[in-house]
């Protein structure tokens, strides 16, 4: 017998001829993969667009070609090798401080750049009046950050104060160099010039000034000749800098981590949409078996019949996937919007053929690969079903294909997370979390099915019963809607638990007798009288926390230099450049605990120096009891031995260390002090900031309520961002929903038609329907919503260390909008079963 | 003559949990070509897994069953695929139209599936053949049931088939009707020479063939020749 071929023209035919009467069905279970991958390529072509910005605008990130930055002021040595650089130098001076608003005695925690010279050198100072930003340089002139004049309703030719100097307003600051609305959210920046820094008494011995230099030359540079010159002394004096260069890939990388985070999100709602089709397929091969029987009576092959199925498949997961990158692009317009407050630099979007492409392939890929797993069963129909309809499911344990499709799955999702996060680890943690997550929702959905069987009211009323039976009967669509709305609804309200957990973490702190408002920057002179100002106003004041800068110039034999070499050693990288604030004391204080050691309060002069290491800053850079760590107290080496470790709750407000020195030591080093007190009130905190700003207005304040309103404002901006691709998973869970309810339309239409058939009423039909949706919106949001109590109970007691309470009427409100949706749609979908002649219906449908 | 359908020994069971259910024991016919054959029993008797095990729809448990002279056991699913495709005709009680082709459509599948072409005159004339040639275009939930079955025997012939299976034919047509569907059935069959083995409830129907094999528990109780087949 001659072997005949697979005939490809036929099966291109009758995939078409196939498709017919379900072309509209089709589409609607490939509509549910237009949604993430719309999503996907909004997304990568945000980061395609991103990163072209960024490689334009790279210069204007910075403002110069090369910026040096240290903690402490340069030697004469480190400011000749600048000087050597040649080139235009502007000089900057950062720190914090409190600013004051005469007209309304307004007080708030701000970072003050002292500039001299023409910074920026590329790009420019965004100010209203425009001309504010060259011309605040002249007198004594500010630059105020546009949210900080909100705030305080100031105008532009109002007063200001900071430390002992007041200035005009000059400007509306809207956009420095390299300045996101996240990083302005936490401190507003004011510009003063440099020439007026001395005036305002703010730099003292013992400030924490950042000092910074811009450099900008006129003619092409070598700057990898220049990098190699700075290179040695600049690092092992911990001095920083940043190239162009470097600030493009500082840029990229932080947003790669965005984008990287967003994609897969987006690639949830992908996902989500795959199991919907995988689903809706499942029920459409299960309505064509006996199409499939008789072609296989009339000879066709069991493979020509899987291939007539593929094919729709494919052609409709590439229709699908074009819509779904045609409305990508179109999201994308909207994404520098969503995204403003936390893009470095404006984003054109511009359409993004590589996504687009990336994104139809991906589409056609993942459909085909989902719906692979009911199309094999095709191979398994057989032609008797012509004869009688037994057609089983084959088991998926039995069938070596579908196990091989399960692992094809598995590695693209495992593939596609891995070119995300570029990290095979973390991309098996993904897959690995996406596929218990499925698991645990879709296992959740077979416990309901299981627990309505088992424990079925059978004394409630018919109607109630033909409802509630809906939910386990053949190609109910318990499972599907569960998953894919569940996630969606566990999504929004685990971020929603988050922000809620974050703010009452903070707000906790309010409520008990622990300090809320923290002053520092406290010189040694004016301890003894800010402790009677904070006595006079009625506050507690115990005393202040002297704090001592440092850095750390060797763990025993190991230095900078050799940590360089050495990439066995396990440090962090920033163990010696980072700038360490030191305390002393002869004791413990409440929030600490001795873990190992012994503790040393005091030392006499030439005695052995033991400190005391936070216990997971030791273990992260394996550091032991005994060792010795060579600290540069402001130009003085300090030999000290590690005495003991504590463990700190940092969670508690309180001035908390990772190194602790013994009384005795640096009492005459030069350092300032922190005093923590509790005020009982706004009004309270209002009064004692202004008076502490007016007698010391060095001194820097933040109080709870400010760390409470910057929390809030950042939650709100990346919120808002989240929520925007969270929507997508909803979404496409509404979608899936839509699908689900069309494809089981003709079973649960013949039911109804036949119940109305019977004598059923409408409204008995209407009801029966509602009560079908409405439990399953119900289960959906209730699953939804008990992921997220539990995953947000689990962070809170494990993550952020503090108790979790669900708030009840946002997830109420949530609740029954899902459950509303679903029946809405449930019933509008049905709407033909309830009005129409049975007859009419039976017939059409066929 | 050879024989075009030869069954031999044939047994057919089904496995249910642990019980072996027997369908069909010991079944031994032989069919020559050009011949009709009704098989009759009561229902749940095995006529219809007969039906399917010698059409090739499915496999014997034990037992050698040929047709064409093509021993039909030791092919695979594919063979018996091309076997039916070349071979085979059928015609069943609910008509098995595909409900998204055309009546034209239906009808041309079999040739289709050989590959080969300019079909459509010869789809065309077997619709007119059972009267449907204004229908072509129309889709089997437009047609009325007697309708669909002529499509169903045209597609049934469209292949020349040496051999038709039908599966109680008029089961679900009015006694008109089904008159029309059995005369054109027999009239097509002896036009074109084809062998017809039909299994039916309808002993009068039965009668219009050569041949009477009757089933009971899975067993030939009876195998005799009509003596004057009703026309």
């Amino acid at each position: 017998m001659q072997k005949r071929g697979l005939n490809p023209s036929w099966l291109v035919r009758m995939a078409w001829r196939d498709s017919r009467k379900n072309r509209s069905r089709l589409f609607l279970f490939i509509a549910s993969i237009v949604v993430g991958i719309a999503a996907l390529v909004a997304i990568d072509s945000l980061s395609h667009n991103l990163r072209r910005e960024i490689d334009l605008q790279a210069a204007e990130l910075l403002g110069a070609d090369l910026e040096i930055s240290n903690r402490r002021p340069y030697t004469e040595e480190q400011i000749q090798l600048i000087d050597s650089l040649g080139g235009r130098r502007s000089e900057e001076r950062r720190f914090t401080s409190m600013i004051f608003f005469p007209k309304n005695s307004g007080t708030r925690i701000i970072e003050v750049r002292a500039l001299g010279g023409e910074f920026p050198y590329y790009g420019e100072l965004n100010t209203e009046p425009a001309t504010a930003g060259k011309s605040f340089r002249n007198g004594r002139q500010a630059l105020v950050d546009q949210t900080l004049m909100l705030q305080f309703g100031a105008r532009v030719g109002d007063s200001v104060r900071i430390g002992r100097t007041t200035f005009l307003i000059a400007g509306v600051l809207k956009g420095a160099p390299g300045q996101s609305g996240v990083s302005a959210s936490v401190a507003p920046v004011v510009y003063i010039p440099l020439a007026t820094l001395p005036q305002t008494g703010l730099e003292q011995k013992g400030s924490r000034i950042n000092y910074r230099y811009y450099i900008k030359w006129d003619q092409p540079v070598d700057m990898q000749a220049v990098e190699k010159r700075i290179e040695e002394p600049f690092e092992l004096e911990g001095i920083n800098w940043d190239t162009v260069e470097s600030q493009k890939e500082d840029t990229s990388r932080s947003f790669r981590d965005v984008i990287r985070f967003l994609s897969l999100v987006a690639f949830i709602a992908l996902l989500l949409g795959c199991i919907g089709v995988a689903s809706a397929i499942q029920i459409y091969i299960r309505e064509k078996i006996s199409t499939i029987a008789v072609l296989r009576c009339l000879g066709a092959t069991a493979t020509q019949a899987f291939f007539i199925y593929l094919i729709q498949i494919i052609a409709i997961g590439f229709i699908g996937s074009l819509i779904g990158a045609i409305l990508g692009t179109l999201v994308q317009q909207a994404l520098p919007v969503v995204l403003k407050d936390l893009l470095p630099v404006a984003v054109s979007a511009t359409i993004s053929w590589p996504s687009i492409l990336q994104g139809i392939v991906m589409g056609v890929v993942i459909a085909v690969l989902f719906a692979l797993l009911p199309l094999v069963s095709i191979r398994k129909i057989s032609p008797l079903n012509t004869l009688r309809i037994s057609f089983q499911q084959s088991s998926t344990l039995k069938d070596p294909l579908k196990w091989l499709v399960y692992m094809l799955l598995f590695l693209f999702v495992v593939v596609f997370a891995y070119l995300q996060v570029e990290g095979l680890r973390q991309a098996i943690v993904f897959t690995t979390g996406v596929v218990v997550s499925f698991l645990v929702l879709s296992g959740i959905a077979a416990l309901l099915m299981w627990v309505v069987r088992k424990f079925f009211p059978v004394s409630w009323s018919f109607l109630f019963r033909q409802g509630v039976a809906n939910l386990y009967r053949p190609n109910n669509q318990t499972r599907i809607l569960i998953v894919s709305i569940g996630l969606g609804t566990a999504l929004i309200c685990t971020l929603f638990f988050i922000q809620g957990i974050l703010l009452n973490r903070v707000s906790l702190a309010a409520t008990d007798q622990q300090p809320n408002m923290v002053l520092f920057d406290i010189q040694s002179a004016q301890r003894d009288s800010l402790v009677s100002l904070a006595r006079q106003q009625g506050l507690p004041a115990d005393g202040t926390v002297p704090i001592v800068t440092m850095r750390l110039e060797a763990i025993n034999q190991i230095t900078p230099a050799t940590l360089r070499q050495d990439s066995t050693l396990k440090m962090q990288r920033w163990v010696f450049s980072r700038e360490y604030r030191v305390t002393f004391r002869d004791s413990l204080i409440s929030s600490e605990k001795l873990k190992k050691g012994k503790w040393t309060g005091h030392v006499q002069e030439g005695d052995p120096i033991f400190v005391s290491l936070e216990e997971g800053f030791a273990e992260r850079n394996s550091i032991a009891i005994g060792d010795t760590m060579h600290f540069n107290v402001q130009g003085v080496v300090m030999p000290t031995i590690v005495g003991s470790l504590r463990s700190v709750d940092w969670n508690r407000m309180q001035t908390n260390f990772l190194v602790v020195f013994p009384s005795g030591v640096l009492e005459e080093a030069p350092q300032f002090h922190v005093l923590l007190t509790r005020v009982p009130s706004v009004e309270a905190s209002a009064r004692f900031q202004q008076a502490v700003v007016r007698q010391f207005p060095n001194i820097s304040i933040i109080d709870l309520g400010l760390v409470l309103s910057i929390l809030n404002d950042i939650m709100d901006k990346i919120g808002f961002v989240i929520r925007f691709m969270a929507a997508f998973s909803i979404l496409t869970g509404l979608i899936v929903l839509i699908a689900s309810v069309l494809i089981s339309k003709y079973q649960r239409m013949q039911e109804n038609v036949l119940l109305r058939t019977l004598g059923a009423q409408s409204r008995q039909v209407f009801i029966i329907t509602a009560l079908e949706y409405f439990i399953l919106g119900a289960m959906a949001a209730a699953t939804g919503i008990f992921l997220a109590v539990i995953s947000s109970w689990a962070l809170a007691e494990y993550m952020f260390e503090t108790t979790f309470t669900p708030q009840i009427l946002p997830v109420v409100i949530v609740f029954f909008t899902i459950c509303f949706v679903t029946v809405a749609i449930g019933l509008f979908n049905s709407r033909s079963a309830l009005s129409r002649p049975p007859l009419e219906i039976l017939r059409q449908e066929v | 003559m050879a024989s075009i359908l030869s069954v031999q020994n044939v047994r057919k069971t089904y496995q249910s949990g642990d019980r072996t259910l027997p369908v069909l024991d010991n079944i031994n016919l032989s069919v020559e070509p050009g011949s009709t054959l009704a098989i009759v029993g009561p229902s749940g008797s095995g006529k219809t897994t007969l039906l399917g095990l010698c059409a090739g729809l499915d496999r014997a448990t034990s037992g050698t069953i040929a047709l064409h002279n093509i021993v039909l056991d030791n092919l695979n699913e594919n063979q018996r695929a091309q076997v039916r495709n070349e071979h085979v005709g059928f015609i069943f009680q609910n008509f098995q139209l595909i409900p998204t082709l055309t009546a034209l459509e239906n009808v041309m599948v079999p040739l289709e599936l050989r590959g080969e072409k300019n079909i459509k005159p010869i789809a065309m004339e077997l619709l007119d053949k059972v009267g449907l040639a204004e229908r072509g275009h129309h889709y089997p939930t437009q047609l009325s049931g007697g309708e669909q079955q002529r499509v169903s025997l045209a597609r049934a012939f469209s292949n020349n088939p040496k051999i038709l299976f039908a599966d109680e034919p008029t089961g679900n047509l009015d006694a008109e009707t089904s008159d029309k569907i059995v005369a054109m059935l027999f009239e097509l069959n002896r036009e074109r020479g084809t062998t017809l083995v039909l299994v039916t409830h309808d002993m009068e129907l039965a009668s219009k063939t050569g041949r009477i094999v009757r089933i009971k528990g899975g067993k030939i109780i009876s195998d005799e020749p009509v003596m004057t087949p009703i026309p």
